[in-house]
């Protein structure tokens, strides 16, 4: 018995174990995913999250320790990043097309993100810095992080609201762009790529790659139009 | 496959590297997107092994997403005490970006259209 004990005590202080609980949970939540047919409710990030959150909460583990297994994971959301230039240039002769609609689509639609979020925020009587820290959450963490940082915010509750808004767009964003009886696949995509960066263009690339290729190029664009955005809404409304 | 893997890192370094020398309000993986888009731009075609790569990066992209998602533990008692507001502010706001994106995207669209159609109805 003494020696599974020591093994455990091992496994836990090694990336292994959580790296492995990672995708794992993963693989769960994939396979529920396919079995309901792609329904985006069943968003298989979010299911993930809530199998490894309750299991960490469960054995009292930490999320530092749990990121030391899961940063090999996290590191390739870069590399994935850069790789998006490979379904945009499939789709390169229909942005071309659509550019001057692309360019107004998501930069009204950034700041129907930024104004949008922070008014209601303010009117339910969110704190302040709160309010900061929620207001860059339609873009990519690494940049909402920094800007959120720049005006005072909590960048890793900027993290979490970026998370969890790509979490709800992608679960609830197709029921929307149903109920508008939008059937163009590049609309579609670049609402949810400017609306829940990455998460949706996940979500995008696996249902259609005209989709995706629109999100993940709404994605960067809104993530260069806020960080440009947000610090002057923020000065002109706010401040 | 070694390459190319090499090849979308020095991109995604170079991206970071510009971003912090030139002070770009982007993060370094985006910058990285377009230098390597540049690449393909000049190189004219996907190399095979490369499509293969990103294609399999991309079918699991969610999967990266889940680590930053588990953070959500650390901050509990925040979403706790502001739950309504946060929440709302988020459900409601996500979506209508979401529709007025798309709306805003379809107008256009065929409103460039129809000036492509109206131009050539003038030459002829």
């Amino acid at each position: 018995m003494k020696n599974l004990q020591e093994t455990w005590v091992y496994l836990s202080a090694s990336p292994l174990l959580h790296l492995t609980l990672t995708l794992i949970a993963f693989v769960v939540a994939s396979a529920i995913f396919r079995r309901l047919k792609l329904n985006p409710l069943a968003n298989p990030v979010l299911i993930s999250v809530v199998l490894i959150v309750s299991l960490l909460v469960a054995t009292g583990t930490s999320y530092e320790s749990y990121f030391e297994g899961a940063q090999f994971v996290h590191f390739l959301l870069g590399p994935a990043t850069v790789s998006l230039a490979i379904p945009l240039y499939r789709q390169f002769e229909k942005v071309k097309r659509s550019a001057v609609a692309i360019l107004v689509s998501v930069l009204l639609g950034s700041s129907t993100a930024i104004l949008s979020a922070v008014c209601i925020a303010w009117l339910l009587g969110a704190d302040g810095v709160s309010i900061i820290s929620l207001a860059p959450k339609s873009i990519t963490a690494p940049v909402a992080m920094g800007v959120s940082e720049k005006l005072g915010g909590l960048p890793s509750l900027t993290a979490v609201l970026v998370i969890l808004t790509g979490i709800c767009g992608a679960m609830l964003g197709p029921l929307v762009l149903n109920l508008l009886n939008i059937t163009d696949w590049s609309a579609r995509g670049l609402a949810i790529g400017v609306a829940s960066h990455g998460i949706g263009t996940a979500r995008a690339l696996q249902i259609n790659e005209t989709a995706g290729a629109f999100a993940g190029l709404a994605m960067g664009l809104n993530a260069l139009a806020t960080a440009v955005l947000l610090p002057i809404i923020w000065r002109l409304f706010f401040a | 496959m070694v390459e190319y893997f090499t090849l979308i890192l020095c991109c995604q370094l170079i991206g970071e590297l510009l971003v912090s020398v030139l002070n770009l309000p982007l993060p370094g993986p985006v910058a990285g997107m377009i230098l390597l888009f540049g690449f393909l731009l000049v190189k004219g075609e996907i190399p095979e092994p490369l499509a293969h790569l990103s294609d399999t990066l991309l079918n699991n992209l969610s999967l990266l997403f889940v680590p930053a998602g588990v953070g959500v533990m650390l901050h509990f008692e925040l979403l706790g005490t502001e739950l309504i507001p946060l929440s709302v502010a988020l459900v409601v706001s996500t979506l209508l970006t979401i529709a007025v994106s798309a709306l805003l995207m379809v107008w256009f669209t065929r409103l460039s259209q129809k000036n492509i159609e109206n131009d050539r109805g003038a030459d002829q």
